[in-house]
């Protein structure tokens, strides 16, 4: 608490300090940071609320202002649907004077967000979605991309399965861009190895009966089933695999995206054994629990990889407004990027010509309810995944350096 | 055999039989809606909230309570039937005279605030709720693993259809309920409480869609969300059959679930629209759906 306190002070002198060296050029007097996100389907738990929350938290550590310019957060309901997203963005950015655009999950709507984004050389950080087309053909040099992508679960999950054995697979994919993507980049990784695909199914965003999935998949023979879905998408699947005997009829279930919200509406007695790729735990060191305390105080529920991504980008993001002196998206982004990322979040981030924010990964596996020592005491770390292992180097994303 | 389309006949059987059992949800579910149409002609758009309701009494009933699945079957639709009447009673009565619309809405308008209170208190992700270890485990029936809790679904859908459909068309009390349909003041004048049958009846539609939701638990996420993703198709299902036709709803819902099933194989990208192509094409062919009468 005093430690807290203490470092508080220390921001408010470091303010202060500045208040009286820069030239501040805010746009409008406002630092606006908008939360972009579901708040209200099947990704709320794992974005929503809670990633205001996340965000209102860095802002504060800043004491809401930066140079005298108050801080303000606003958010809306994207609802899943890129044209709604578009046009909040649109709403946003050239009424509003909204500076930046956080969280976006739902790759569909990331693309569209960053895309317009792109347009107007403002900032778009995106920690919700999965997509690795937003550092790659789809790059733009105001966006970012923060807790995790696509090739980091592939990298991290489908890598780990296949070494226990795992090398057949069939997918069950969520039918648009998030999914498409995460499919190929496990492809891609379980036939570098040398394993087979047998087959893929892809559903529809938010399906509630997977059993007609599920038995093709129990059909295919492959020895991993893999979901490349998030939300209750996947945890609906798992609960309706073990209802098929997926897992006793000697098939393994690989999750590709769990979130800790997806571990806690399972249950362990369902969830437990399950591997996944992290780039955030609570339970990680006193920061971190420290940190996750206050916004599980806050929130009520502790924060998922992408609310820790929020708090941790929004907070690099205004140390740069603060360092830069102005918000002009493309002068911060180029200070963002020339600085590294230290927080609660990573110890050693560093960001890519293409904005993808290279941290290190963790590979964790569920504990069963005995080994759990209460609630959210969920995983067991199995291993970090060093940043270059988990992400693309800028020269392999396929972003053109002309974007 | 032969395959049929490349699809080798075990998969397809396995689909048919997951079809009737999603069907067995759609059929209870329009069952409900299909009998407070018929009887108040109320389009009850809070079927879904009410279906949500259940699942989540049952799952409340375990949490605070410790009372069981077997427990929760019976008391979590007495429990959101009685809810059902008290919103009868205290708003849906006062807009009998009034056009369908004002059912509609107001009825719309409760499924958005209880949809509302749920995701606020409890999030999207839904709460666990495990099989009852009676139902667990399952049998190969070589052509595919059924899950015991599926085949029960199954069983107890179609006992509660057969049931319903029997009490309306084929005892004292059912030709009561038809003839109040047809002409209430007539009815009424014979002696016959017809507000208090419309109370009941709204009250019994409404536990129809609870038992659902108990249901519906150990097989899906309890989420606040489960009833609004299947309302819509629900509706749909209604329309095809037949605004208000028992037998209608309980045939279209079996057959339409089948229908998704075999969706999933042959084209699972369009299996969340086949419904509603169906559902246009009726609608353009037979206006009053396949069981319905012009009125």
């Amino acid at each position: 608490m005093i430690a807290r306190m203490l470092a508080g002070a220390g921001v408010m002198t470091a303010l202060a300090a500045t208040v009286a060296g820069a030239n501040a050029q805010v746009s409008d007097d406002v630092i606006r940071i908008g939360v972009l996100n579901d708040r209200s389907g099947l990704y709320a738990d794992l974005s929503g609320e809670g990633s205001v929350v996340a965000a209102r938290m860095a802002a504060e550590e800043f004491g809401n202002e930066i140079d005298g310019k108050p801080i303000e957060i606003v958010a809306a309901d994207h609802q899943n649907k890129p044209d709604i997203g578009s046009n909040i963005a649109r709403q946003w950015y050239d009424a509003e004077a909204v500076d930046i655009i956080v969280d976006v999950p739902t790759s569909s709507v990331a693309l569209a967000v960053q895309e317009i984004a792109r347009e107007r050389g403002r900032i778009f950080l995106d920690a919700g979605a999965g997509t690795t087309d937003l550092t790659g053909k789809a790059c733009s040099p105001t966006g970012f991309h923060w807790a995790y992508d696509n090739h980091a679960l592939a990298a991290g999950t489908g890598r780990a399965v296949f070494e226990e054995g795992g090398d057949s697979w069939f997918f069950i994919t969520a039918d648009y861009a998030f999914g498409h993507s995460l499919e190929q980049e496990t492809i891609a990784v379980v036939e570098e190895m040398g394993g087979q695909v047998l087959g893929t199914v892809r559903h529809p965003l938010s399906t509630a009966d997977f059993s007609s999935f599920l038995l093709q998949a129990q059909g295919s023979g492959a020895k991993v089933i893999g979901l490349a879905n998030a939300g209750t998408d996947t945890t609906n699947a798992i609960k309706q695999a073990a209802e098929f005997g997926i897992v006793q009829g000697g098939q393994r279930l690989a999750g590709l995206l769990l979130f800790i919200s997806d571990i806690h509406a399972l249950g362990l007695e369902t969830a437990q054994g399950l591997v996944l790729t992290t780039g955030f735990y609570w339970d990680m060191n006193d920061e971190t629990r420290e940190w996750s305390e206050r916004f599980r105080e806050r929130h009520g529920a502790m924060p998922t990889m992408v609310h820790a991504g929020v708090y941790s980008g929004v907070r690099h993001y205004l140390q740069a407004v603060r360092d830069a002196g102005t918000d002009e998206g493309t002068a911060v982004a180029g200070r963002m990027k020339e600085t590294p990322v230290q927080d609660v979040f990573t110890a050693n981030g560093r960001i890519l010509p293409n904005g993808r924010m290279v941290h290190d990964m963790y590979l964790a596996q569920v504990k069963t309810p005995d080994e759990s020592a209460g609630e959210w005491d969920y995983y067991r770390i199995l291993r970090t995944i060093p940043g270059d292992q988990a992400y693309l180097s800028f020269e392999e994303s396929g972003c053109a350096p002309e974007r | 055999m032969t395959e049929l389309l490349g699809i080798p006949p075990e998969v397809l059987f396995g689909q048919l039989l997951l079809g009737l059992i999603n069907g067995a949800f759609y059929a209870m579910l329009s069952l409900g809606l299909a009998v407070i149409f018929g009887m108040l002609n109320v389009i009850n758009f809070a079927h879904g909230a009410q279906y949500m309701l259940g699942a989540f009494v049952a799952w409340m009933l375990l949490q605070f309570a410790g009372i069981g699945y077997w427990w929760a079957l019976i008391l979590a639709p007495i429990a959101v039937g009685a809810f059902g009447i008290v919103i009868e009673k205290t708003m849906l009565s006062r807009l009998y005279r009034l056009d369908h619309l004002y059912g509609l809405l107001l009825t719309f308008g409760i499924a958005l605030v209880i949809e509302g209170m749920f995701r606020h208190w409890y999030g999207v992700s839904g709460q666990p709720y495990a099989t009852p270890a009676l139902l667990t485990g399952g049998t190969n029936l070589g052509f595919m693993f059924l899950p015991t809790y599926r085949a029960w679904v199954v069983a107890v859908s179609l006992a509660v259809c057969l049931a319903t459909w029997f009490a309306i068309e084929r005892t004292r009390l059912g030709s009561y309920l038809r003839a109040a349909t047809e002409n209430p003041t007539l009815v009424q004048a014979f002696g016959i409480n017809v507000p208090r049958m419309m109370t009941l009846t709204y009250g019994f539609g409404v536990g129809l869609a609870g038992l659902a939701g108990v249901l519906a638990a150990p097989i899906y996420q309890v989420n606040p969300l489960m009833g609004s993703h299947l309302i819509i198709v629900v509706f749909a299902v209604v329309v095809i059959g037949g605004m208000g036709s028992i037998l209608g709803a309980v045939v279209t819902g079996f057959g339409l679930g089948v229908l998704e099933g075999f969706t999933k194989v042959f084209y699972p990208e369009a299996s969340n629209i086949v419904i509603f192509v169906v559902m246009a094409i009726v609608l353009l062919l037979r206006p009053a759906g396949l069981f319905g009468r012009e009125r």
